[in-house]
């Protein structure tokens, strides 16, 4: 087997591994989609019309409900390895590469999932217009993939701190601020701009972009601080 | 740095506050033209916050290729003084933006990502107080340190490209720009705070070596305890 080829098999061993362990405890799942069902009804209880809220904080606000959602699952991945002791065999098994590529799969699909669950109910209890539906799922998409992708590394590092606590927070938030704020922007237009794709294809290429640039400095500095 | 490097630095410096009050007409064109001379002190502690930003980058990536203790002690020497100049160009900019718009706060994208900046290097040593081990630390706070990078690139190129700003663009290096009183005066003074900056820089070096001695003699004196007080049974 060539090595091109092996990484791409070992990350999807990964990938399938860590899944298969997620379905057996569902400790993330669970954390995530909790808090962010519980976030969505609490501001659909406060939001919903006729409120009078503008459709701008509604955009803001389900980011900030899926960013906080991701905070609360998005290091389990790796902490877990931390805490069962197996962050040594898993090491020994597969490179850096696979461990890294594996992980950020895991992490992306729980982002869409938790999306899949949250985007829906948060519509429908906040009663929000949506004007381009196609331009909403793109940013929603892209949204989730950038913010998963800014996270997975800060979670290796947070897994390997002695004081995790709010740590992974902490960490996150200057990393995932840029895909952050221009997905609130792009949902912003995909909801209230007429020609919603032409006022937002800037905010998409920026979150392309992010993820083009963000995923490769993750794998360069993720051997070191995977590698002890 | 030399005492006569302290003395010429301490001299300069002083004569390019001296110029930015005496010698520096009051700018016409803005609400209060005299307050408008801040801009002098406002940009270069500014781009000081950057270049403090870069030099922390640079040594963090050095650090994960050499693992070099001191070369962590640079990073984060850098990544303090990035801290405090940030401090003071948000100090002095909230000032002029309470004199000229009457509003120490806009988010413009540039007060935007110079609060993130602040957030990373806050970010930055929580992660350092939270990890015991050096050498663990230097390595995870510099691959922090590498992560963030990214990011912050995002926030100060592109993200005000993206929204308007209420900061001028292309002053500093036009010729039509900046009068030119005011463009000498504002890198004469950026030349006295680099030198100012580098001085603090290796203060903070010999600190840290001073700790590690004083660590080391501790570790000596104990073990040397230790071995009398086995000797002594």
């Amino acid at each position: 087997m060539n090595r091109s080829s092996s990484w791409v098999h070992e990350a999807l061993a990964v990938f399938a591994k860590d899944w298969l362990l997620e379905l057996r405890t569902r400790v993330a799942l669970g954390a995530v989609v909790l808090f962010a069902v519980t976030s969505v009804v609490a501001s659909g209880f406060a939001l919903a019309p006729p409120s009078g809220v503008p459709a701008e904080v509604k955009a803001a606000l389900l980011w900030v409900v899926v960013f906080f959602a991701a905070v609360a699952g998005l290091s389990r991945v790796f902490v877990m390895e931390e805490e069962t002791r197996t962050a040594d065999s898993l090491r020994l098994a597969v490179s850096p590469v696979g461990v890294f590529v594996g992980k950020l799969a895991f992490n992306t699909v729980l982002m869409w999932g938790l999306c899949v669950v949250t985007v829906p109910l948060y519509l429908l209890l906040l009663e929000v217009p949506v004007r381009s539906a196609s331009l909403f799922l793109t940013v929603v998409m892209l949204g989730s993939t950038a913010l998963a992708c800014a996270t997975t590394a800060v979670g290796a590092i947070v897994a390997k701190a002695t004081t995790r606590g709010a740590l992974f927070g902490v960490l996150s938030f200057p990393v995932a601020l840029p895909p952050l704020l221009v997905a609130i922007h792009g949902t912003k237009a995909a909801w209230l701009s007429e020609g919603a794709w032409r006022v937002a294809t800037g905010d998409l290429q920026v979150l392309l972009g992010f993820i083009l640039v963000i995923v490769p400095a993750s794998l360069l500095v993720f051997e070191h601080i995977w590698s002890e | 740095m030399s005492t006569t490097g302290k003395i010429l630095t301490g001299i300069w410096t002083a004569g390019a506050i001296v110029a930015a009050f005496l010698w520096l007409p009051p700018a016409q064109g803005f609400r209060s033209p005299e307050a408008a001379r801040i801009v002098v002190f406002h940009v270069p502690c500014a781009i000081l916050t950057f270049v403090a930003f870069l030099v922390n980058a640079a040594y963090s990536w050095l650090y994960l290729r050499s693992r070099h203790p001191l070369t962590d002690a640079k990073a984060n020497a850098a990544a303090e003084l990035g801290m405090l100049f940030a401090v003071l160009a948000t100090v002095t900019g909230s000032l002029f933006a309470m004199e000229q718009w009457g509003s120490a706060w806009n988010w413009d994208p540039r007060e935007t990502s110079i609060v993130m900046l602040m957030l990373v290097y806050a970010a930055y040593f929580v992660l350092r107080g939270a990890v015991e081990e050096k050498s663990k630390r230097a390595r995870l706070s510099a691959a922090y340190a590498l992560l963030a990078f990214p990011a912050m690139v995002f926030l100060i190129w592109i993200l005000p490209r993206i929204v308007e700003s209420l900061h001028p663009t292309n002053t500093l290096f036009s010729r039509s720009g900046l009068d030119a009183s005011y463009r000498i005066t504002l890198w004469s003074f950026f030349a006295g705070l680099l030198a100012v900056f580098v001085w603090m820089f290796r203060l903070r070096l010999q600190v840290e070596l001073a700790e590690a001695r004083l660590r080391q003699q501790y570790h000596r004196d104990a073990i040397a305890e230790a071995t009398l007080a086995g000797e002594i049974q």
